[in-house]
């Protein structure tokens, strides 16, 4: 009995942890969806970016670990601001729809880009985070989901009271309500709107140093499942709602983990989409959501 | 300028026909004086370029070596012949046309199984016999209807095989009486050798107690793991490629599972110990066709060094063992026939290569040979034994 308990407290464990992950990528998207009002499918692929950027900055640069993370956070800001100026800003006024299908070349564009730029070859990270485990009661913590689970809990918090109660949240906030109106009370629509990419890219970036250090392994097609997942996620969570990605991306992880517990490892990813068709069907809003009814 | 132009293109024209006629003489030369023409259907450029150079080393140091030692048939010269097949399958099939034009009395290559398959119908039509140094696709070397290609070897042993040997390594060298298998569901290299190893595994006496399913491709194998050590099997077999093996066996390692893993070839790549770390990957072992450090490979490792000033790989050595089981061939048919190689290749027994003793099996055309074990030992593969499937 208590064999299975622990093996049971062990697949919490692991669930909690590759849930961290889903939701630390999954704030940037509900941030940036929470503003701007655009799923942007590059978000995945910025990640990678941010993952290259830091494992050049460790294994050729030799830098060590913070400073490669604050590094990969300001290229892939500055990534999100060129991305959202060339691609994004001209289609503000066209329908979501071509929006979305931007978003998507984007994305391709990353992926192969990089491809181009750096190979498809697997590259492994130098160890940044020291390949250290805990036992406790006789379930392994791994230092590594430590450090994601904490990292995520910080951003989170951090992010909520960025938007709650700074100007630059104000702003978003604003512009996010009514963009023509924030305007015309003298909010710069634009700043404000690259601000929101700069923020959401960052974290996209930050992510991707954690999981590639984390994983070990990176390559330019790494950020497509987490960045479905983390899309997941935000959607459980109520698209647009900061604590609800966290609880979103924790809730996937389990719920995964769950899975391959119970003897069904190939059905995880179709578990994790069905749960995604699901919350569309059910409750479009998420957990964390309200319905608010439509503007005529 | 035009008329520089003029010249020029006659000048080349002139020279390139000259080097067709001086090609042509040499051929017709070799036919009846004093040279025996081989080909090399090789991968020289393109995605496998590196197969076929090392295929192509490999070769020209066992005809050297033969040639230095007054040749064949009293005193004829063994040549090479190369086709560069580009590593399409398409042009595999038109070196093998103009190999097979070139007289040649046998073809060695292509590498890769595809190309091997593109270039069977040539050679078979024209009754020459191929050898595939490192084709190791199981049908390559069987038409359909289950009869084997008259015309078609190899020295390497065939994916699956690996699967037996594996069992048996287990059962007999680990002392294993329980595993676990963790299969790539995206690999039908990594399902053949996982099929095989637990057929064998439990026809010795040994009891799966656990098997599961990843995607090639996945990160996080905590769940699984977790899953496995609940059985706490004496060995895990895991017949992955290098990027997953790392993976997988750095985070059973983080969960507290001490046990071996083994696997096949698919682990020979020196960037497993960067994904996983050489501590982690102490006590794993793989199946692998050489090891440059087994008793059988010494002398061969060292004149190869010698002679191109790097480490041979298993491509330049299997490619070695197949010039040489032709060169055997010629001598004991005693004649540069085709058909005749062909005959001496179909009962060739006991030939001892630098991969291992190799005996064709005529009803498949598979070696029958012993594999290597490698383990992993602080961050290096590492010669253990060599074991026979049976």
């Amino acid at each position: 009995m208590g064999h299975v308990l622990r093996e049971g407290l062990q697949q919490v464990v692991n669930g909690l942890s590759m849930g961290s992950v889903y939701a630390l990528i999954a704030l940037g998207y509900t941030m940036v969806y929470g503003i701007v009002k655009l799923i942007n499918f590059a978000h995945g692929d910025v990640m990678m970016i941010g993952a290259y950027v830091g494992w050049l900055a460790t294994s050729r640069l030799h830098m060590s670990f913070v400073p490669a993370l604050l590094l990969a956070m300001a290229s892939c800001a500055l990534l999100g601001v060129i991305i959202e100026r060339i691609a994004y800003k001209p289609l503000r006024n066209a329908t979501r729809v071509a929006a979305l299908i931007t978003a998507i070349g984007v994305s391709l564009f990353l992926e192969y880009g990089n491809m181009l730029v750096a190979s498809a070859q697997v590259r492994s990270y130098p160890p940044v985070l020291p390949s250290v485990s805990y036992k406790v009661g006789g379930v392994y913590l791994q230092y590594g989901a430590i450090v994601i689970f904490a990292t995520t809990i910080i951003l989170m918090i951090l992010l909520t009271l960025t938007v709650r109660y700074t100007k630059i949240g104000k702003a978003m906030r604003a512009a996010s309500f009514d963009k023509d109106a924030a305007l015309m009370m003298g909010v710069n629509v634009n700043s404000t709107i690259s601000a929101t990419f700069a923020i959401g890219s960052a974290l996209a970036a930050a992510a991707g140093v954690l999981y590639g250090a984390y994983y070990n392994t990176i390559d330019p097609l790494m950020g497509i499942i987490p960045g479905l997942k983390a899309f997941i996620a935000a959607v459980l969570g109520g698209i647009g709602i900061i604590p609800g990605a966290v609880v979103g991306g924790l809730v996937l992880g389990l719920t995964e983990s769950a899975v391959s517990a119970l003897g069904a490892s190939t059905w995880r990813d179709a578990v994790a989409f069905l749960i995604l068709i699901l919350v569309l069907i059910l409750k479009p809003s998420g957990l964390f959501g309200k319905n608010v009814r439509e503007k005529v | 300028m035009k008329k520089i132009f003029a010249f020029l293109t006659v000048g080349i024209l002139c020279l390139s026909l000259a080097g067709g006629c001086g090609t042509t003489g040499a051929a017709a030369g070799n036919g009846g004086g004093g040279t025996i023409k081989v080909g090399g259907d090789l991968e020289l450029t393109g995605g496998q370029a590196m197969f076929g150079q090392e295929a192509q080393n490999g070769i020209k140091m066992a005809f050297d070596q033969i040639n230095a030692k007054g040749g064949v048939l009293g005193g004829k010269k063994l040549a090479l012949d190369v086709a560069d097949n580009k590593s399409d399958p398409g042009e595999a099939t038109t070196a093998a046309t103009k190999l097979v034009g070139d007289n040649v009395v046998a073809v060695i290559g292509p590498m890769t199984s595809s190309l091997v398959a593109a270039a069977t119908p040539v050679v078979t039509d024209s009754k020459v016999p191929l050898i595939t140094p490192s084709g190791t696709n199981a049908k390559l070397t069987m038409a359909a209807g289950g009869k084997v290609q008259p015309y078609i070897f190899r020295p390497c042993f065939i994916d699956p095989f690996q699967g037996q040997v594996g069992a048996k390594f287990a059962l007999g060298t680990l002392h294993a009486k329980t595993a676990a298998v963790i299969v790539d569901q995206k690999s039908d290299y990594a399902k053949g050798l996982a099929d095989t190893f637990i057929s064998n595994f439990t026809a010795g006496g040994g009891k799966i107690v656990d098997q599961e399913k990843y995607a090639s491709g996945d990160k996080d194998f905590t769940s699984i793991l977790t899953r496995i050590k609940g059985t706490n099997p004496d060995l895990i077999w895991l017949p992955g490629y290098y990027n997953d093996d790392g993976l997988i066996v750095k985070q059973a390692r983080d969960l507290g599972m001490k046990m071996p893993f083994a696997g096949g070839d698919g682990w020979d790549d020196p960037s497993l110990f960067t994904i996983g770390t050489p501590a982690a990957l102490n006590d794993t072992y793989y199946v692998d066709h050489v090891a440059n450090d087994s008793p059988d490979m010494v002398q061969f490792v060292k004149d190869y060094k010698e002679k191109y000033g790097h480490e041979p790989n298993a491509m330049s050595a299997l490619s070695y063992d197949a010039a040489n089981m032709i060169i055997n061939a010629i001598q004991t048919a005693n004649s540069g026939d085709p058909a005749k190689i062909t005959a001496e290749l179909d009962k060739l027994t006991g030939f001892k290569g630098v991969t291992g003793e190799i005996t064709i099996d005529p009803n498949t055309h598979n070696p029958q040979k012993k594999a290597v074990i490698k383990e992993n030992k602080n961050g290096k593969g590492i010669y253990l034994t060599s074991v026979s499937p049976s």
